[in-house]
This record gives structure tokens, sequence and C-alpha cells, in this order.
């Protein structure tokens, strides 16, 4: 949350005279053929006993397997959920305060200390307090990763709201703007850049966490859970194709969601977080 | 300090202490077990106790130690790999598409594999450092180098600079911002991956193992205690170090301002 000065200069490499997309492409596959490569040579020796180290054919295989059983889409459906929840929870708190926050000098004096004394806990710490209060399962989980985006959302809300222009409230006032009518039309669409940026970093940093939660908060579906009980059968092909799934997620969320949230407002607004 | 000053300060301290004395009276109620909610004056002799006898400090200490490890490791990599990613289209080329790859799973998603490969310890655990520390080191480095104005390596080359002399006294100056920024979102995803990893990795110390064994004993005084010490570490890292190295470098040779608010 600082903001640097001069990144406009950063645009993609320019690509070659004359290059195509196939051969961006097949650049672009380069690199995973060579540590593919490395990865299927390693494995085939017989360095690790394969169990631990599986090929990436047997990998695939029970990707597919898992996928056409139904499994591994249940896993994902339910951290989905879980992460969504979550999230929208965390959203609709974080706003609510931040705005609270940066329109009246009494929340803010009385908010800041307990955000600035939660923040700087890594939200994984709380998870074991949080399954002793509310039991193993979906709800500490839940809370655990509402409580965790929230902090983002909450100060960039807040700094948002604290950056709209003194100078167009004065006019808006001025020129008869009410309570209500000075809220809808000058202070949320000054602080939505903020808003959305910070909804965009709570989102990542729920994601960052969640598998974890998982893992401890012993629920009976979803991506971490599998990985950690494929642990106890040594199914290393197991993990492995979870951690794929994780990482495809992953991969849509940052193109899907942050990637046209951050475009979205650097394009409706010129400017950049 | 104005008097506005003193008033928001009135009135954060008052509000700390509602929230405390909120906690204890529901603490001393009886309503929920006091296992699960120790009062105020537990936590606080729990953390003297452990603090003096020296516990407090070893797991703070192994904690520390793992963090430092990591993060060295991950800027031992990410700076220099960073720098020629910036500087050389063909290792661009050949980092980016797995980074973009890597980055999106979270770290501690890699725990039960590293456990079956390496064995629970420390190294599973500096390895899981490494892993979330390295993307934000990595990928900022690039960006500062790529972001050095091109008319800065042209007036430097055209008076004569060599390839070394450029380096450090062109490119490494003009990334700093980017690189420092780097260093402190590091540092922070470290700082998480560390606590995540000695829960789920434990071996016999550290912050996070600390906190994820008193939940079996329903030790929450110390989970608690443990607690304030993660924060305070937290705090004095982000605030104290990054925020002097910041002032010191940066700031000073204004090459970016501080956030507003």
């Amino acid at each position: 949350m600082y903001d640097l000065v001069e990144r406009h200069d950063i645009t993609p490499a320019p690509f070659a005279v004359g290059a195509g997309p196939l051969r961006r492409a097949a650049r672009n596959a380069f690199p995973f053929i060579v540590v593919g490569g490395m990865w299927e040579t390693v494995a085939h020796l017989g360095l690790f006993p394969a169990q631990f180290f599986p090929p990436l054919e047997a990998i695939a295989a029970v990707f597919v397997r898992l996928t056409l059983s139904g499994v591994l889409p249940h896993h994902a459906l339910d951290t989905l959920v879980r992460l969504g929840s979550g999230f929208a929870l965390a959203a609709l708190v974080g706003v609510t305060i931040g705005i609270l926050m940066g329109r009246s000098r009494r929340a803010e004096d009385i908010l800041l200390p307990l955000v600035n004394i939660g923040a700087p806990i890594p939200g994984l710490a709380y998870a074991p307090l949080f399954l002793l209060w509310f039991g193993p399962g979906n709800v500490p989980a839940v809370i655990l990763v509402a409580f965790v985006s929230a902090f983002p959302i909450i100060y960039n809300s807040w700094t948002g709201v604290k950056a709209v222009k003194d100078i167009w409230v004065r006019s808006a006032q001025a020129m008869g703007a009410d309570d209500r009518r000075l809220f809808r039309h000058v202070i949320l669409p000054g602080a939505l850049p903020y808003i959305l940026t910070g909804l965009r970093l709570g989102l990542a940093q729920a994601w960052r966490i969640l598998v974890a939660v998982e893992m401890l908060a012993a629920v009976p579906w979803g991506l971490g859970w599998l990985i950690f009980g494929a642990q106890e059968f040594l199914n290393t092909d197991v993990m492995l194709a979870g951690i794929a799934v994780i990482g495809l997620i992953g991969l849509a969320l940052e193109k899907l969601v942050f990637q046209p949230l951050e475009q979205f407002t650097v394009v409706r607004w010129g400017m950049m977080t | 300090m104005t008097a506005d000053r003193m008033r928001s300060l009135r009135r954060g301290v008052i509000t700390l202490l509602v929230v405390a004395a909120t906690y204890e009276a529901v603490a001393r109620s009886g309503y929920f077990a006091q296992a699960l909610m120790p009062p105020l004056g537990i936590v606080a002799r729990t953390l003297f106790d452990s603090i003096v006898d020296g516990t407090m400090l070893l797991h703070a200490a192994a904690t520390l130690s793992r963090v430092l490890a990591g993060f060295g490791l991950a800027v031992a990599v990410g700076l220099p790999l960073g720098v020629m990613m910036g500087r050389f289209r063909s290792v661009e080329n050949f980092v980016l598409p797995l980074t973009s790859a890597l980055m999106p799973i979270p770290s501690l998603a890699w725990v039960p594999v590293f456990i079956l490969w390496f064995g629970l310890g420390n190294t599973v655990t500096i390895l899981i450092v490494f892993y979330a520390a390295l993307f934000p080191m990595l990928l900022n480095t690039w960006s500062g180098v790529r972001s050095v104005n091109p008319i800065w390596l042209r007036a430097a080359g055209a008076m004569g600079a060599k390839e070394r002399a450029l380096f450090w006294k062109v490119i490494i100056p003009g990334a700093s911002p980017f690189i420092i920024s780097g260093l402190r979102q590091s540092f922070l995803r470290a700082w998480i991956a560390v606590i995540g990893a000695e829960m789920l990795a434990g071996s016999d110390w550290g912050l996070g193992w600390v906190i994820f064994d008193a939940k079996e004993f329903l030790d929450t005084d110390v989970m608690l205690a443990s607690l304030i010490v993660i924060g305070l570490i937290g705090f004095v890292t982000e605030r104290l170090v990054f925020g002097s190295i910041e002032r010191a470098t940066i700031y000073r040779w204004g090459m970016a301002r501080p956030a507003k608010g």
C-alpha cells in the first residue's frame, strides 16, 4: 500500500519483428518442456521411489481419474464456496467499516487502534484459536478467511474515502447536495478505485491462506484437505494433481478477476495503485 | 501535540480499555470455559513467565532464524535472477512462464509434498518460506530493472560508462524503489508462510508450532501469549525495520513518496 511513482513505463516486452502467435506459444511452452523433461528423467531413472516422485503421466492419469469420478470437482467446488463466502463477508464488513472510518472522525479514532493491532498478525496464527472457539469444520474456516481478507479491504476503503478531494465535497455541498446524494455521487465514485484495489488484495490474501486453513480445520471436502489427507497414504500423485488444480484456480482468479478489475480501475479512472 | 490529536489518542485508549474490559468480563462470567477464554491477567502472567524462563525467546529465535534463512535464500536467488531477467531477453523468456505458472499456487499448499520429500523439520519450513518470498522479490526486481529510464542508460553509455559501471551506478539505483518494496513484500509473505509451515510441519520449536501444540492441551493462554509475540515481531519488522530502510533510501532520494493517510 505504497504508491511508487513511475510505474507507467512497464510494458510487456516488444516481440521480435514477425513473431507470430505460434512462435510466442512455442516460446512460452519451451521452459515447461525443459522442466517437464527433467522431471521425467529423474522420475524414470528411479533415483527416488516412484511413490514419492511419480512420473508426469501418472499424475495426469490420477488427475483424469479423479476428475471423471467427480472427486476433484467436489473438492474444488467446496474450496471455492468457502473462498466466496469468506470473501463476501469480508467485503461487506470491510467496506462498511472502511467507509465509516473515512467519514467519521469518531469512528476512525475508535476503530483504527483495533485495526492496527489486528493487521500485523498473520491470519493463520489465529487458526488454532478459532478452531478452539468455533469447533472444527466450515465455520472457523470461513470466519478466518473473512478475518484475514478484511484488513486490506478496510485499509483501502478508509484511504479511498479520505483521498476524495475536499473541494469536490465542498462544491457538491455548495450546489445543495444532501448527505445521501453527496455519498452516492461524490464519495463513493471517488473512493471506488481504492475500494476495488482493497477487494483485489483481500481476495488474493484469502486465497493464499485458505488452502492451509483447510488443512488445519479438518473440513470434509476441500483441496487443502485433499492434499493433506493424501499425505497419510503417501499418494504423492494425488497431492500433485491437487496442487495442479490449486494452481489452475489461482491462475483463473488472476486472469478472470484480478487483471480485469485492475484494467477496469486503470481505464475508468486513469490511475494505478 | 494539538488538542485534536489528544482527542484521537484519548478515544483510542478508551476503545482499547473498553474492549479489554469486555473481554475480561466475558472471560470471568464463566459463560465460556476458562480454558477457552482465559482472563487477561493469566495471559499476561503466561507471557511474562515464558519470557523470563526463556522458552518464548527460544521459540521466537527459532522462528526468526527460519524466516531469515528462507528470506535470505529468496533474496540471494530472486535478486540476481530478476536482474538477469530484466537485462537478458532469453532469461526472461525462460523464467517468466514458469513464474506465472508457479506463483498462483499458495506456498502452504506444498507443505504436505515437501514433508514427504524432506521429512519433518527445518528443511520444509525454510523451503516453504523460500517459495513464498521468492516471487515478490523476483518480479519486483525484474520490473525495477525494466523501468530504468532508457535515456539514463544511453546518457551513461554516451559518457563512456562500461557495462560494470552502468550496472552499479545506473541500473541498481534506478531499480532500487522496486527492489526495496520487493524486499518488504517478500518479508511479509515469508512471515505469514513461516507461521503456517511451522503449524503444519512443526518440529519442536517455533511460534507457529507452539500455538498449534497449545491447542492440543487447551492452553489458550499460551496461544494468546504467542499471538502477542507474533504480532509484536511483525509490527517491529514492518514499521521499524522496513519503514526506516525506506526513509533512509528511496524517500530521501526522492524516488517515491509515502502513501497518504
